[in-house]
């Protein structure tokens, strides 16, 4: 084992970018640690806990640029080093789509850019508040992907918003389509007749997705941020985004999405539905349907429910079946029947945190008794995140799995050790797996974890098991990633692909329980 | 007020700050769409970041700084003499010698510097040869000074002697006056530290034949307009610091009438025309003390945060700034050039930054002018396109554009002036300035020229002062 540890002076790239690069190295065959970051707090504390803190890396400032690898051979180490300089260096020479190369101010980009009316900010949160603050006064809407900025922060920049007239999407939003255009990760939508306000960014794009495979289309996808129905912020953006596509000619029908919120946030956002003319569905998952439905809304427990409750309000006339199809019910009993009798639980490794809670929603209905790190309810908070006992999901886009490593959705090949692990319990009886597409995303993300979903499955074989996977693309056939190819390299390796994450998770429980439908 | 499904009508427009990833999506749905390459303000150091939370949206400061970059722009140079430095100079007596740079010790000076001193002590008469006059420089019995104290300038080496004849520029908006040597060409010069016997000859010559038949010209003269020229220098490929050819066929024509107008015996004047026609760096000693007089003007404007001086002395960088001490120097050591070395040698022969013509980089001329200096990329290294986008990044580290100084490239813009210690710190990005290098070792003389900056943390420190003075002042 060898290791190179380089400081770059004053030579600052965005965390999105240097995590990424980071996966892409921690890939590669002969690679025992590799870690391109600023030299934060935080990622000098991280190198220091794989040894990689040399005296120059710990004098290194934020400005300064770490670049540490560790491999079995100097000449890997070599080679990650040139491929660091080349990922970074090809990253200067961009130029933007209009020939302006990048700038490094705000007033810069307004300059280069004077008819700008929409700011997204992926800064380190420490810092995002006060740029999106900015942003705000220079009369930009605002998509705020970056987290980690304090409640007090984001409501200030919320009670901004709303008297400018602005959008404040976000902290901690991942997801937005405004005017047909997407934002950080989003799928390529129908144009149609649905506006959605979702505090969930996977919520956002399952619920928009399944409304492009019934046929049907969006207006506008605006995203709060998961805290806004906290109670400290009140909901302020999801009131804000409701009123604004109330007032918006194109949109018929309105969908919010979210997580149940504290009882006077909902009781303000119910008050104000009462004030729409337009129909409203609310997808808070596992909420309160009595108190919905009171105010004339539409109650939707899961996001299935809510993309099918939508496009049922916009066209009474559509078809939509919530019934598995046959090719689906002949796939369960014919896996059923090659199962051990140990082999009982299902385990679900997401990308999507809303996925995840959806998924133990669904499975819960069904009478499996879940862990899970999403859970709220006691009974079912997972103890020890790095064993699985019995049913369970795991969101692997959480803080506990990312800390300083990317979000799976950018680099699900951080699944793949996991999947293994799964894989090689007997008492797996079903892999249940997300895949998201659309921009943002990894622009091939089947092909990350193909290969090791094969050998999991010949690692079943091998121990006389055989394992059923069933994945969820969560995509349209127009997302960036081309979606047929997607799924064509996960048929070809034998697992399911459902149409929904609400049937992916069906068809779990049911190999699970090995039931047979009737 | 604007409601926010007003959006929804308009075509998405975007700004992006950070992960340059989601710019590329934007491409891909043909959005039009800037990059913002966000770095953390200030480095990200909290203390930093703190006081310029104070510093910033500041309606004292913002004033102070119109008012700054207002007296710069309005300051209105003319050469109007020339005279020995110890009859002008405020503070200059027998035994006083001006260096560039911020203040330091004979024993800390770089090799160009300590050469020309010995130089300037043997021009004076005060040593016979190098061993004395370095004991004599040792002795204490000299007192050392910066110029920029003394309202002078001076490039590289910058050293002014009692004897040296100075230009004397009147800054005639302010009434205040600038100093400035005769700039002696290239070659084996004091300023880079040769000390050699025609070195100082050519001092001698200066002094006696030079600068009696200028002071006889200008007398003619109501005083040369040297606003004047440098405008019009910058729309004819000169920026003023390293490239002056235009400035000085300018001054040439501006001056000689004037020459002919004295009763000059005829070899001496055409020995002194020819000096200037055959030194093309004749004007930097003109433009900097120009650039001097207007930035003194400037300094002194309670809460100002607008630079005043950037001067370099070849081991330390220093900058001055408006609404601090005059005395208060923030230093750092000096960086070394980047760029391109005259044949024969490398970066290991440069000495590091030096010299005070980093005063029209102040000024918002010099390297913030290079954009519209084509011919001047070529000596420092680099591509036309380079200097159009250092000229244009300097607008986001000050407070103004000098409509009287513009550039024809950036579609006569204004210069960016009025360089700003809260958005250099804020921005990290550091003022351009574009230099000649001088060898380590005294009296070699050029080495190259390129690009360099001063060191972060003269602005840093510069911040930190500048909050605690102002915040305590608030305070009581």
């Amino acid at each position: 084992m060898t290791s190179k540890v380089i400081v770059e002076k004053n030579a600052y790239h965005d965390s999105v970018t240097l995590m990424s690069l980071s996966g892409k190295l921690l890939a590669k065959d002969g690679v025992e640690e590799a870690v391109v970051s600023m030299a934060t707090e935080m990622n000098k504390s991280l190198l220091g806990n794989i040894s990689l803190l040399t005296e120059e890396a710990e004098q290194a400032t934020e400005n300064d640029l770490i670049i540490a690898v560790k491999a079995d051979t100097d000449e890997t180490v070599e080679q990650v080093l040139r491929l660091v300089d080349e990922a970074l260096h090809a990253r200067k020479e961009h130029k933007s789509g209009n020939g302006v190369k990048s700038v490094k101010t705000l007033p810069a980009a307004i300059d280069a850019l004077p008819e700008a009316n929409m700011a997204v900010i992926s800064v380190p949160g420490e810092y995002a508040a006060k740029e999106a603050k900015q942003a705000l006064n220079q009369g930009l809407h605002v998509m705020l992907f970056s987290d980690n900025v304090t409640i007090e922060a984001e409501r200030e920049l919320k009670l901004l918003g709303q008297e400018k007239g602005l959008l404040v999407m976000g902290p901690d939003c991942g997801t937005a389509i405004i005017n047909q255009v997407g934002l950080c990760f989003a799928n390529q939508i129908n144009q149609g007749g649905i506006g959605i306000v979702a505090a969930s960014g996977t919520g956002l794009q399952e619920v928009s997705v399944q409304i492009d495979r019934l046929g049907y289309g969006i207006t506008q996808a605006i995203g709060t941020g998961g805290r806004d129905l906290h109670q400290d912020i009140g909901g302020i953006m999801m009131l804000e985004g409701m009123r604004a596509l109330a007032d918006d000619d194109a949109t018929d029908v309105i969908v919010l999405i979210s997580k149940p919120p504290a009882k006077p946030v909902q009781d303000k956002i119910l008050n104000e539905i009462k004030k729409v003319t337009k129909p409203v569905v609310v997808g808070f998952l596992d909420g309160d349907r009595e108190a919905i439905e009171a105010v004339g809304a539409t109650f939707a427990p899961t996001l299935i429910d809510a993309a099918r409750q939508a496009v049922s309000l916009v066209d009474p006339t559509a078809t939509i079946s919530s019934e598995l199809d046959q090719a689906a019910i002949d796939w369960v009993e014919q896996v059923t029947h090659n199962l051990t009798a140990q082999q009982r639980y299902v385990r679900g490794l997401f990308c999507g945190g809303t996925l995840t809670s959806e998924a133990l929603s669904i499975m819960r209905a069904r009478g499996l008794q879940v862990k899970s790190n999403v859970a709220k309810k006691a009974e079912e908070k997972i103890d020890n995140l790095s064993l699985s006992v019995g049913h369970t999901l795991l969101d692997m886009g959480d803080d506990d799995f990312t800390k300083g490593k990317p979000h799976p959705m950018i680099e699900p090949a951080l699944r793949n050790e996991r999947l293994l692990i799964e894989a090689q319990d007997p008492e797996t009886a079903v892999l249940l797996l997300d895949f998201e597409l659309g921009y943002g995303s990894h622009d091939d993300p089947v092909g990350e974890s193909i290969e090791v979903i094969k050998q999991a499955k010949q690692q079943a074989i091998d121990a006389g098991r055989y394992l059923p996977i069933v994945a969820y693309l969560c995509g349209t056939e127009t997302d960036k990633q081309d979606y047929r190819k997607q799924e064509q390299k996960l048929k070809e390796a034998g697992v399911y692909v459902a149409s929904s994450n609400e049937m992916a998770s069906r068809l779990a429980c049911m190999i699970a329980n090995k039931e047979v439908a009737k | 007020m604007s409601r926010i499904d007003q959006i929804f009508q308009q075509r998405l427009q975007v700004i992006n700050i950070g992960a340059a990833k989601f710019k590329e999506d934007l491409d891909l749905q043909n959005i039009d769409s800037i990059q913002y390459d966000w770095r953390p303000p200030a480095g990200g150091n909290p203390q930093l970041i703190e006081a310029l939370d104070w510093l910033q949206n500041h309606e004292q400061i913002e004033m102070a700084n119109q008012e700054a970059i207002k007296r710069i722009k309005d300051a209105h140079p003319y050469l109007v003499d020339i005279e020995p430095a110890v009859k002008v100079i405020p503070g200059m007596h027998a035994k006083k010698i001006l260096h560039s740079g911020p203040p330091i010790t004979w024993e800390n000076m770089c090799g160009p510097a300590k050469g020309a001193i010995i130089g300037a002590l043997i021009y004076e008469g005060l040593a016979d040869n190098e061993q004395e006059a370095a004991r004599l420089a040792e002795s204490g019995e000299i007192e050392f000074a910066p110029a920029n104290e003394h309202s002078a300038v001076g490039p590289m080496a910058g050293i002014i002697s009692p004897s040296m004849p100075v230009h004397v520029v009147e800054n005639r908006t302010h009434g205040n006056k600038a100093y400035c040597t005769v700039n002696e060409g290239l070659g084996k010069v004091l300023r880079f530290g040769a000390n050699s016997e025609d070195v100082i000859t050519r001092l001698k010559w200066i002094e006696t034949v030079f600068a009696p038949a200028l002071k006889a010209a200008l007398q003619q003269s109501n005083g040369i307009d040297l606003k004047s020229i440098t405008s019009q220098a910058l729309h004819m490929g000169d920026e003023c610091h390293n490239r002056n050819k235009a400035s000085t066929s300018l001054f040439y024509r501006e001056i000689i009438d004037y020459f002919l107008q004295t009763d000059l015996d005829k070899s001496d004047l055409r020995q002194v025309i020819e000096f200037i026609k055959n030194n093309e760096h004749y004007y930097l000693n003109l433009s900097m003390p120009a650039c001097k007089s207007a930035l003194d003007a400037a300094h002194g404007i309670p809460y100002s945060t607008v630079v005043t001086t950037m001067a370099r002395n070849g081991v330390e960088f220093g900058i001055r700034v408006s609404g601090l001490d005059q005395k208060t120097w923030f230093t750092a050591p000096a960086n070394f050039v980047k760029g391109l070395f005259f044949p024969g040698y490398s970066e290991a022969d440069a000495a590091p930054d030096l010299g005070d013509s980093t005063i029209t980089e102040t000024m918002g001329i010099g390297g913030f002018a290079m954009g519209g200096s084509p011919a001047i990329v070529q000596f420092v290294g680099g591509e036309v396109e380079d200097a159009i986008d250092y000229s244009e990044q300097m607008y986001q580290i000050t407070v103004g554009e000098n409509s009287n100084y513009s550039i024809p490239a950036l579609n006569f813009r204004g210069g960016a002036y009025g360089i700003d210690i809260r958005k250099v710190v804020d921005t990290n990005i550091l003022p351009v300035i574009n230099t000649g290098m001088a060898h380590k070792e005294a009296g070699i003389g050029q080495v190259g020229a390129g690009i360099v900056h001063p060191p972060f943390a003269c602005f840093e420190q510069a911040l930190l002062t500048f909050a605690a003075k102002y915040r305590g002042e608030q305070n009581e």
